[in-house]
């Protein structure tokens, strides 16, 4: 294996405000890593710094020129109302190497291939807007994969979907990991998405820790990066955190583990 | 028949109606991006920066082209530097630069005490002013803005809709911006003659925004722009010779009469396609 990323001592700042302090990280081929954190913990500057699009005050970013870097943004970014079918959305990507604006019949057979490949196939015609939430995701992952990459970058893939369609999209990334691409992903999602993960890092601008979902989710580590006391049940052998806002719990409610598995308490 | 023929015998419509024609044409082009950009706005406070420039040019004593052109090109690039202070944004930046620009032509006049231009033809565009080196101009500026959308397209596309991910897949924002700042400042420049300071703004928007209502592609809205932009120039200024009105008001009352009519085929259709089709996951 051999790095495709590699950070060293990155800082980046928004303004005075440092959003990313003193962060090492290496992405070698056929990594899946999730990275976890409060909002405003750095985890998309992670993904720009990366991608090239931010650049650190401090600290080196190291790409292997040969690997080329997929990104899919968050979809609460994308402008639905813009007019462009998917399958001009998918071949944007397509931009080197041809100076007419009409694509190439190897690119429009690849962007075919890829949008069959993801489940989209004959919905090429289609306005990115009259998909399903899954299909939207799916879109900008076929655009991605359009430029060939080794390394997918993704900003909270399954942010605002429900949980089928949660599932479909990670299992999508989970074939795209199997077929060789190192992904590195954004989430909010502890349960769903970070305690499947192989392996996580967690952020709030400094990394806090990074390993596999049993030796990073607890309670110790999550109170470090949310800034929040949080409860870390084991179901199935792999980590639980339960929310629990004090206050509002229901009458007479208690934690009650399902299963052996230890039961560690807050820190 | 020969009373609707009449007006190519004079050399000075044949002029115009080439003029607002090419002018309508370029304006749909480039509007198509200037509206997707959210940046409708910059038409209208470009073309009043502009005005700034020509004044300085008279009271320099240098070609209109050359003033106009460059004033016009550093005030559009100084709005993309000043948009990028995420506190301030495009719409602020616009209203700053271009502002302070027109003012310094006004100063200008003040200053020197007489600006024997038509300062009615400025505003509202004027079909008779029209010359051969302004057809000349407006042919040049349409094929430059031509060469600029077919050669650069791809780029200017995922620019446009995601600029975040087209600088990760190699697209120079800095470069691509700067050629849309210059392309339209050249539009706007070589228009204003026949459109008029106050009216460019609107021939940059309408055409595009009718091409947005009638299609979801972005090709098919390049080419519905281009259209409307170049009927609504030559009906406009034909118009204008038979109901003595003036051209700039005349190309922009067509286009917006074809707004109306899309507007309301628009709405026709969207009642005939289940709501829920087309907003199903808008939100």
């Amino acid at each position: 294996m051999s790095d495709l990323v590699r950070l060293e001592k990155v800082t980046v700042r928004y303004g005075r405000e440092p959003v990313l302090i003193n962060v090492d990280l290496i992405v070698d081929e056929g990594d899946f890593t999730g990275v976890v954190g409060p909002s405003g913990s750095g985890k998309t500057t992670l993904l720009k710094a990366i991608a090239g699009t931010v650049r650190p005050i401090a600290g080196h970013v190291l790409r292997d020129r040969d690997a080329a870097v997929g990104y899919v943004p968050q979809v609460e970014t994308v402008n639905w109302y813009f007019p462009i079918t998917v399958r001009e959305a998918v071949l944007m990507a397509r931009i080197g190497g041809r100076v007419v604006p009409w694509p190439s019949r190897d690119d429009v057979r690849d962007a075919e291939a890829v949008l069959e490949r993801l489940g989209l196939g004959g919905l090429a015609g289609r306005h990115i807007r009259e998909l399903s939430g899954g299909q939207q995701q799916r879109v900008f992952i076929a655009r991605a994969l359009l430029r060939r990459p080794k390394l997918l970058l993704l900003d909270e893939p399954t942010s605002g979907v429900d949980v089928r369609t949660r599932h479909d999209v990670m299992h999508l990334i989970h074939e795209l990991h199997h077929d060789g691409l190192a992904i590195l992903l954004t989430t909010h999602d502890l349960n769903g998405i970070a305690a499947h993960l192989p392996n996580l890092i967690c952020l709030n601008r400094e990394v806090i820790a990074t390993g596999r979902p049993n030796d990073v989710v607890t309670p110790s580590v999550l109170e470090r990066t949310y800034g929040a006391p949080l409860e870390v049940l084991q179901h199935g052998g792999m980590p639980v955190v339960v929310d629990r806002i004090p206050g509002l719990e229901p009458a007479g409610a208690e934690v009650i583990p399902l299963r052996e598995g230890h039961h560690e308490h807050p820190a | 028949m020969s009373t609707l023929l009449d007006p190519f015998g004079y050399d000075f419509f044949v002029n115009a109606l080439l003029v607002a024609t090419l002018a309508g044409a370029l304006c749909g082009l480039i509007g198509v991006y200037v509206v997707l950009r959210g940046m409708s706005y910059i038409g209208h406070g470009l073309s009043h920066a502009i005005f700034g420039g020509a004044v300085a040019a008279y009271a320099l004593d240098v070609s209109y082209y050359l003033g106009a052109g460059v004033w016009g090109l550093v005030s559009a690039l100084l709005v993309q530097q000043v948009a990028r202070r995420r506190t301030i944004g495009a719409d602020a930046a616009i209203g700053v630069v271009t502002s302070s620009s027109f003012a310094v032509g006004i100063v200008i006049i003040s200053v020197i005490g007489t600006f024997t231009q038509n300062l009615e033809a400025a505003l509202f565009g004027d079909v008779l002013g029209v010359t051969v080196p302004d057809v000349v101009a407006v042919g040049a500026v349409t094929l430059f803005a031509a060469g600029v959308v077919f050669f650069r397209y791809r780029e200017l596309l995922f620019a446009t809709f995601d600029p975040e991910v087209a600088e990760v897949s190699g697209v120079n924002l800095a470069a691509t911006d700067t050629l849309l700042a210059l392309t339209l400042s050249a539009l706007i420049t070589v228009s204003m003659n026949v459109l008029g300071v106050t009216l460019i703004a609107a021939m940059l928007v309408i055409p595009a925004v009718i091409g947005r209502l009638l299609t979801d592609s972005f090709s098919r809205m390049l080419a519905i722009s281009v259209g409307v932009g170049t009927v609504s120039g030559a009906t406009g200024v034909y118009l204008s010779y038979h109901l003595d009105w003036p051209s700039g008001p005349s190309v922009v009352l067509t286009a917006a009469l074809i707004f109306a009519v899309a507007y309301v085929f628009s709405a026709a259709r969207r009642r005939a396609i289940p709501e829920a089709a087309l907003d199903a996951h808008a939100g």
